[in-house]
């Protein structure tokens, strides 16, 4: 079974999706990704989409759902990259994506997440997975 | 069932000629990837431009979708088609499935027997350039889509 890697960069999660969605691959990534924020404490989450060549009512409704329910958990969630046919076929479609902030692409939806979210009380696992706040390595 | 099939090639068909064909049978999630992959291939091959191009494959989502999830899975047929000078995408879905006893209602906005957002049908249409649906309970449902690439 395929699976989509959410990768953790400090209080953010981020999820590039690189292969053609189907629907049990959209709800498996649903539920991991609640999962892993439940886990981590992530306060943001960061999907991009850049590579989705199409979103169909049932991906909105997926995307829809994640920006919901990390809300509950106290997660803000920005979508990335969309191809502009996308955007046109979505809005066509019917499903113009109320209450899914979006950035045009990576760099801003992390500025926009970071200004969404107060960092001040967040408190995660960083020193039992042996996470460095301060490498400075140049990648 | 036989002449209600017959009128709608009349009126569908007529002057439209079917340039390639190719069919495939939708059973699971993971075919509609395959399927989705056949569509584009098609519609790259008439030089569909990239927003036609996304309209059509998301259209055909939807449809496959539905086929699996009412229709418990069926047959698509992928074309390539003409009609006087514009050239475009046809594909037919055929499923057995229980049909669609109002389909008037099945084509509003917001309506749904399932869980989904009712989204499918009509948006489907305000997708393409050509629309047909006809459904039979108890024998299945056949929709038919045309999008032109310049349309």
């Amino acid at each position: 079974m395929e699976k989509i890697p959410i990768l953790r960069m400090g209080p953010f999660l981020l999820v590039t999706i690189q292969v053609d969605l189907y629907d049990r691959l959209a709800l498996n990534l649903e539920a991991d990704l609640i999962k892993t924020i439940s886990d981590t404490n992530a306060k943001g989450v960061l999907i991009d989409i850049s590579v989705v060549s199409i979103v169909d009512s049932f991906m909105g409704r997926i995307i829809g759902n994640i920006a919901s329910m990390s809300k509950i958990l106290d997660a803000e969630t920005v979508v990335v990259g969309m191809q502009p046919a996308v955007a046109i076929t979505l809005i066509e479609l019917g499903l113009p994506l109320t209450g899914v902030h979006t950035a045009l692409n990576v760099e801003r939806g992390m500025e926009l997440l970071r200004a969404k979210v107060n960092l001040d009380d967040y408190s995660s696992s960083e020193d039992e997975d042996g996470y460095e706040p301060d490498d400075q390595r140049d990648y | 069932m036989t002449i209600h099939l017959a009128k709608m090639r009349m009126g569908m068909s007529q002057m439209i000629s079917v340039i390639t064909k190719q069919s495939m049978l939708i059973q699971q999630d993971q075919d509609v990837v395959p399927f989705r992959n056949r569509v584009k291939e098609c519609a790259v091959k008439l030089k569909m431009g990239l927003v036609n191009q996304t309209k059509l494959i998301t259209a055909a989502s939807e449809l496959v979708r539905n086929m699996l999830k009412y229709g418990r899975g069926g047959q698509v047929v992928i074309e390539a088609v003409s009609k006087r000078n514009q050239f475009g995408v046809r594909l037919i879905f055929i499923d057995k499935g229980p049909g669609i006893p109002d389909i008037a209602l099945a084509m509003k906005d917001g309506y749904s027997t399932g869980k989904s957002l009712g989204l499918g049908l009509p948006g489907t249409k305000r997708l393409v350039n050509e629309f047909d649906i006809e459904s039979a309970v108890g024998v299945g449902t056949k929709v038919s889509i045309i999008k032109w690439c310049n349309g």
